[in-house]
């Protein structure tokens, strides 16, 4: 599919945030990988909502407590269908892609991890999955291990083999690294791991970004992402398991909502998804992810891969050429997605950063939640640049504009 | 409201400093260390410091980060030298009243170069960057305290 009848400056309308000047310049948003703007669709959803249909769900006989649900159960229709699930009660609502791995790591894993068994995770991770499995490992006294990396930011899967075997009982690895780029073979590793038993977990908090998921294609057992990179709003996200798992683990957090029969000294659990969402949810927060599902459905995800691509093509080549910069992640745009990480010669990514801002351009300076990616590349930090939907050539070369004005301060 | 100036950030001595940074080196004789890191941007300095009776007798660095982190601790030794501990820590109160705004502090000669970076205080996103070099001499100045009054005497 081209990119030919897609036009980023209609879809620039879209998003209110981006409409704006900072340090009197019009804003160059390239933070989407921290979080993406919003579009007017999304925002009025929760307006609306909150102006008309508010009220509880699933405890109200009253109309407004009967629309509330609709919406919400709805909307878990909806990011069902943008991984293709097969049944959305497989789709539990959750504060995010760090609560979901952490219900994983909790309510999966006490129960089915024990002393000298094996977790098996990457140096690439987040932060956020790494440091669940860490409590477990430490909880249960198993052993974490890892799947290293290149030097151009690539699993290094030559000795998978070596690394799983019968104890191996879990594997978690990202779809799409946040830090580097990098899209990460996620379907022949679950292949591998399934082939000695172990449960693979997915951290899509990037991949259901910017590619086209299909978990049951994947043929993974949890995948894991949020609402506010792809333009919904913070504070929701969608834990993804495979029914015959969520059916058979325990509960995570107990309350209301969650229960079937409660009595004085136990208590049945309801039915997935809800015996896994214990208190009010978030309700809005997914009205609010279904309008951006419906938002970028209309676009369609093969246009904003195929745009994303050729925007990349061009950042890499035009920040190549820039002197002093250093690019990490894979060379290539089919492994890489819209996420660059750069440093420049001797200005720190921190200094790189405020001197962007100045520019009106903002990218983050940091270890991006990533600091055994940056203990790899023995850097204390990198600047980063990613890109969206709505993100233009202009947008690169206003970054590259920026970095002039960087060479000129600390060369 | 109108947007601060890179200029009054990127001063020509903190760049220099920057580059050349003094007193970055080991301690061989410390007697005190303090670690401090910035965990959102991985700034991270080892500040070690010689202290003889109520005297900073040496003060050495060891870091990494961005320029305004890296000038302002090469800053703050080169004024530890010789300094009482009393004088050490109206320095950092000096600097972290300069940080937040404070214009008289920010004329204040007892800051000797630190005061390059009064453009930092414009950047309130950067203000902890260089601070982070004063936060540790304060940890260092806590830990004597607690020590030579832990001692019974
Ligand atoms: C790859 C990856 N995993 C996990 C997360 C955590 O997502 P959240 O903070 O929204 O829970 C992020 C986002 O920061 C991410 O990029």
């Amino acid at each position: 599919m081209t990119s030919e009848d897609f036009d980023p400056n209609r879809i620039r309308k879209d998003f209110p945030a981006l409409d704006q000047t900072v340090n009197g310049k019009p804003l160059v948003y390239l933070d989407n990988a921290a979080t993406s703007q919003k579009p007017r669709r999304v925002l009025d959803a929760i307006h609306n909502y909150y102006e008309q249909d508010n009220a509880n769900v699933h405890r109200g006989i009253h109309e407004l407590s009967r629309r509330a649900t609709v919406a919400y159960e709805e909307a878990r229709e909806k990011v069902a269908g943008w991984i293709n699930a097969s049944d959305p009660s497989e789709c539990v609502w959750t504060r995010g892609t760090t609560e979901a791995i952490n219900l994983v790591s909790v309510a999966w894993g006490l129960d089915h991890v024990g002393e000298g068994d094996e977790i098996l995770i990457s140096v690439m991770e987040h932060h956020s999955n790494i440091v669940p499995w860490q409590i477990l490992a430490a909880r249960t006294k198993a052993k974490l291990r890892y799947i290293e990396i290149d030097d151009d930011g690539r699993l290094v899967l030559d000795d998978l083999g070596s690394l799983l075997n019968e104890r191996t009982k879990v594997v978690a690895i990202s779809h799409v690294s946040n830090s580097l780029g990098t899209i990460n073979p996620v379907k022949e590793i679950t292949e591998a791991a399934h082939a000695v038993g172990a449960v693979v977990m997915i951290d899509g908090a990037q991949g259901a970004v910017h590619t086209k998921v299909d978990v049951q294609d994947l043929d993974c057992d949890f995948y894991a992402f949020g609402g506010h990179k792809m333009c919904g709003p913070t504070g929701i996200g969608v834990l993804w398991g495979r029914k015959e798992l969520l059916e058979v683990m325990s509960p995570f957090q107990g309350g209301g909502e969650m229960i079937h029969i409660v009595e004085r000294d136990q208590s049945s659990w309801a039915r997935v998804p809800n015996k896994f969402e214990a208190g009010t949810p978030n309700i809005v927060g997914a009205v609010g992810m279904g309008a951006a599902v419906d938002y970028l459905n209309d676009i369609g995800i093969e246009r904003i891969e195929a745009h994303e691509r050729e925007i990349m093509t061009y950042a890499l080549q035009q920040l190549g050429e820039v002197p002093g910069v250093k690019i990490y992640g894979p060379k290539s745009v089919d492994e890489h997605s819209a996420v660059i990480s750069f440093t420049m010669g001797d200005a720190h990514p921190h200094d790189i950063s405020t001197i962007l801002d100045m520019e009106g351009v903002a990218v983050r300076a940091g270890h991006h939640c990533a600091q055994l990616v940056m203990k790899h590349f023995d850097v204390s930090a990198t600047a980063r640049a990613s890109f969206y939907l709505y993100s233009t050539k202009e947008d690169v070369d206003r970054l590259v504009a920026g970095l002039d004005q960087v060479a000129a301060i600390f060369n | 409201m109108e947007s601060p100036q890179l200029s009054s950030l990127y001063q020509q001595l903190i760049l220099e400093h920057y580059r050349n940074p003094r007193n970055k080196a080991e301690l061989d004789e410390k007697t005190v260390e303090i670690h401090m890191a910035n965990p959102v941007c991985g700034d991270e300095i080892r500040l070690q410091l010689r202290i003889e009776g109520d005297q900073i007798a040496d003060a050495k660095f060891i870091g990494s980060g961005c320029s305004i982190s890296q000038a302002a601790v090469s800053m703050m030794t080169t004024r530890l030298e010789g300094a009482s501990l009393d004088e050490a820590d109206a320095l950092a109160v000096r600097f972290t009243e300069m940080m937040h705004g404070d214009d008289s502090a920010a004329k204040d000669k007892s800051l000797g170069d630190l005061r390059a970076l009064q453009g930092v205080s414009k950047f309130p996103v950067r203000i902890k960057c260089a601070l982070l070099g004063f936060d540790a001499l304060q940890e260092a100045l806590k830990k004597e305290a607690e020590d030579v009054g832990g001692e019974p005497n």
